[in-house]
C-alpha cells in the first residue's frame, strides 16, 4: 500500500507538466491567436492574417479526428482505414444544411441547391428535408457516423474480424462511400460536391468575424474533444482498451467482452470525426467525395503515425503538422506534397515509430541515457 | 471426490478438428478443493481438455458440467469466467504496457465488466487492499508500478496466476506453469499452487514429472484424447499402459 501512495505521487508532476502545457496552448489557441488576428494593424509582423487563422481552424477541426483515431489504432490496436467516411458523413450533414440556407440566393435563383436545378430534380429529396435544422445537421452530423460504426463495429468485432482483415474492410468501404457519394444519383452534388455556401444561422461565411467565431468554436470543441479522450484513457476502460492491445485473449478470459469495448471506441472515434467534418465544411467551403474516400483516410493514419500513436498530443500535433507541412509545401512544391508524404511516412515506421512525441522523449531520453549505461559498468560494476 | 460432488464433470466429450479426435469420448471429473494434474504424451489432448472447459474449443459432443448442473458448452468465454472459471495460459498473456498493479486491478472479479460501468468504475479500499496481498503472494510487491513487460519470464507467469486469482475462480486452469522457469522459480510456483488448492479447485497441465511428484496428489494420463490411468503417482508411475505409451519418448519419473 505505501509503495503505491509513493508511485503514485512521483508520477504527479509529469501529469501537472501536461496539463500545465495544454492550458498554455489552449490558452494560445483560443486568445492569442483570434488576438492578433483582431488587434494589431494588418502591417505589423504580429498580425495573423485571416487566411492563416482560417487555415488553423481547418487543422485543429482535423486534430479532432485525430483524436479519436488514435483513440482505436494508438491505443486499442485497431487500424481503421475508413476514417475518412464518418468525416464525410459529418461533411455533408453540415454542407446539406449550408446549401439549404443559400435559400434563393443560387445562381438560378431557385430554392433548390443548384446541383439539383443542373441536374433537372425537381423537388428536393426527402432526405434533404431535416437539414433545414442547424440543430438536426449538427445532431446528424455526430450521431449518424456513430450510428454507421455502431453497426458496422458490431457485425465485424462480432465476427472477430480482426489486424489487416479489419483494415481492408474498412478501406473497401472508404472507396465505396466514395463511390457512392460521386454519383449524380445520390443527389449530394456528385463529383463536385457541396459549395458555394453563403451564410450560418444568418452569419455571412464571407465575414472575418463569422470564420473567426468557426475558429473559436473548433478550438473549443478539440479542447472537449481532448478532456472526452483523457477522460476515456485515464479511466478503467480506457487500460482494457490497452489491455485489448497486449493481449486480447486475457481480456477475454478476464471476464471483459472485447468486441463490446471495440465497438465502443470505434463509435467514439466515429463521432469524432463527424465532429471534425461539422467543422471542417463552413471554414473551408466545399466538400467533395476526394475529400473522404481512400487516400484522404490514409492520409488521417499518417498523421497519427507522424505525431505519435498512444498520446493524445501526439494526434494532435500530428494533425496540425503534417497539415501546416502541406500547405507550405504544396504553395511552393505543389508536385512534390504526394512524395514527401510517402517519405514521411517511411520515415516513421524506419526511424521513429512512435512518432515526434516518441522522438522528443528519446532525445531526452536518448544520449544522456546511453551515455550513463556505458560509463556504469566502469565506475560501479557492482550494479546489474 | 467429496460429498459436495464435482465441480467440473466432462461426460463423453469429442472434439473433432477435421476427423483428428482431439478428444475422443473423454470423461473427466474434478472434486472441489482438488488440485489434479494431467499429463500425457504431445497430441493426448491435455491444453484442448482445457480449452473445452474455458469455452475457447466447441466440443461436437459431450456435456461439460460446471458445479451442480451448469452446462458450459455453448457460452462465450467471458461468460464462463464470470461463472467462476480462470484460466492461466502456457505462454504468459500478460499487459505488457500496463503496469504490475494495472494488471491485477483489471483482472479483479467485479459485479459488471461492461463498457460504461468500468468507464466509471473506482477503485475502493477493500479492492486496493486485495491486490496488495495478491501482490506479497506472486512475490512481485516490491516494484507494483513496473511496466508488466519489463518483468522476467518466470515474474510474467506469475503475474498472470495472479491475476487468475483475482477474478476468484471457483476452478483454476493451468497450462504448463514452469515452462522455462529455474529450478528456484519452479519451486516457487509449486508452493503457490499449493497454496492456491487451499480455496480453489485446480488443475495443471505439467510435463515436468519432478514437479508434478513436488505438487500432484491425484494425477490424470490423457493419451489420443481419453483418459487411461488415474491415481497417485506412484499408481501412474507403475501402471503398464502408461510405461507403453511413454516408452520410446521420455521415461515417466527421474
Amino acid at each position: 500500500m505505501n509503495s503505491m501512495s509513493e508511485t503514485t505521487s512521483e508520477g504527479q508532476p509529469a501529469a501537472e507538466r501536461e496539463s500545465l502545457l495544454f492550458w498554455l496552448i489552449g490558452l494560445f489557441l483560443l486568445i492569442v491567436l483570434p488576438a492578433l488576428n483582431v488587434l494589431p494593424a494588418e502591417e505589423s509582423w504580429l498580425h495573423v492574417s485571416d487566411f492563416t487563422l482560417n487555415r488553423f481552424g481547418k487543422f485543429l477541426a482535423f486534430a479532432i479526428l485525430a483524436l479519436g483515431l488514435d483513440l482505436i489504432w494508438g491505443y486499442t490496436g485497431i487500424l481503421s482505414l475508413g476514417q475518412g467516411v464518418f468525416f464525410g458523413i459529418g461533411a455533408y450533414c453540415m454542407g446539406m444544411h449550408l446549401m439549404l440556407t443559400i435559400g434563393s440566393e443560387g445562381v438560378y435563383g431557385s430554392a433548390l441547391p443548384d446541383f439539383m436545378v443542373w441536374n433537372q430534380v425537381k423537388e428536393l429529396p426527402l432526405f434533404w428535408t431535416p437539414f433545414y435544422s442547424f440543430l438536426a445537421a449538427v445532431g446528424l452530423g455526430v450521431l449518424a457516423p456513430m450510428f454507421c460504426a455502431w453497426l458496422f463495429g458490431l457485425l465485424a468485432f462480432r465476427s472477430r474480424i480482426k489486424g489487416v482483415y479489419f483494415a481492408i474492410i474498412t478501406q473497401a468501404v472508404a472507396l465505396s462511400a466514395w463511390l457512392v457519394f460521386n454519383r449524380n444519383e445520390t443527389n449530394l452534388g456528385g463529383t463536385n460536391g457541396l459549395t458555394d455556401f453563403k451564410q450560418l444561422l444568418g452569419f455571412r461565411l464571407s465575414e472575418p468575424g463569422t470564420q473567426r467565431a468557426l475558429y473559436v468554436a473548433t478550438v473549443l470543441a478539440l479542447g472537449g474533444a481532448y478532456f472526452l479522450c483523457r477522460w476515456i484513457v485515464q479511466s478503467r476502460a480506457g487500460k482494457v482498451l490497452i489491455a485489448v492491445r497486449d493481449s486480447e485473449q486475457r481480456v477475454l478470459f478476464s471476464g471483459y467482452s472485447p468486441s463490446n469495448y471495440k465497438v465502443f471506441v470505434f463509435v467514439v472515434s466515429a463521432g469524432l470525426a463527424g465532429l471534425a467534418g461539422l467543422l471542417y465544411v463552413p471554414q473551408v467551403g466545399i466538400i467533395t467525395p476526394a475529400q473522404i474516400g481512400v487516400l484522404p483516410s490514409l492520409e488521417m493514419v499518417i498523421w497519427v503515425a507522424v505525431g505519435g500513436r498512444g498520446t493524445l498530443v501526439g494526434a494532435i500535433i500530428g494533425a496540425v503538422g503534417v497539415n501546416f507541412g502541406r500547405s507550405i509545401l504544396t504553395n511552393y512544391f505543389p508536385e512534390l506534397w504526394p512524395f514527401f508524404l510517402g517519405g514521411l511516412f517511411i520515415a516513421v515506421v524506419l526511424l521513429f515509430p512512435d512518432g515526434l512525441v516518441g522522438l522528443t522523449r528519446r532525445l531526452k531520453a536518448g544520449p544522456v541515457g546511453t551515455l550513463f549505461k556505458k560509463a556504469k559498468p566502469a565506475s560501479e560494476g557492482v550494479q546489474p | 471426490m467429496n460429498e459436495k460432488g464435482s465441480i467440473i464433470y466432462l461426460d463423453g466429450v469429442v472434439v473433432d478438428y477435421d476427423g483428428f479426435k482431439a478428444l475422443n469420448n473423454l470423461n473427466f471429473i474434478v472434486g472441489y478443493n482438488e488440485l489434479r494434474v494431467v499429463i500425457g504424451p504431445n497430441g493426448a489432448g491435455k491444453t484442448t481438455l482445457l480449452d473445452v472447459i474455458c469455452g475457447k474449443t466447441k466440443p461436437a459432443q459431450g456435456r461439460v458440467i460446471f458445479g451442480k448442473d451448469v452446462d458450459l458448452v455453448g457460452k462465450r468465454e467471458d461468460d464462463i469466467t464470470k461463472l467462476g472459471i480462470g484460466r492461466k495460459f502456457q505462454a504468459p498473456s500478460i499487459y505488457s504496457n500496463l503496469t504490475v498493479w494495472e494488471n491485477l486491478d483489471l483482472s479483479l472479479k467485479r459485479d459488471s465488466k461492461g463498457v460504461i460501468a468500468t468507464l466509471l468504475s473506482t477503485s475502493t479500499a477493500a479492492e486496493r487492499e486485495r491486490i496488495a496481498k495478491t501482490l506479497d503472494m506472486i512475490g512481485l510487491h516490491e516494484d507494483p508500478h513496473r511496466r508488466a513487460g519489463l518483468l522476467s519470464h518466470g515474474q510474467k507467469q506469475w503475474l498472470e496466476i495472479g491475476m487468475v486469482i483475482l477474478q476468484d475462480p471457483a476452478l483454476l486452469l493451468v497450462d504448463e506453469p514452469v515452462a522455462g522457469m529455474t529450478d528456484k522459480e519452479t519451486e516457487q510456483t509449486g508452493v503457490l499452487l499449493q497454496t492456491l488448492a487451499e480455496k480453489h479447485a485446480v488443475i495443471v497441465i505439467e510435463h515436468d514429472m519432478e514437479f508434478v511428484r513436488q505438487i500432484a496428489r491425484t494425477v490424470t494420463v490423457l493419451h489420443e484424447g481419453t483418459v487411461i490411468c488415474e491415481g497417485t503417482v506412484d499408481v501412474v508411475q507403475a501402471n503398464d499402459r502408461v510405461r507403453e505409451i511413454y516408452l520410446g519418448r521420455q521415461k515417466v519419473g527421474h
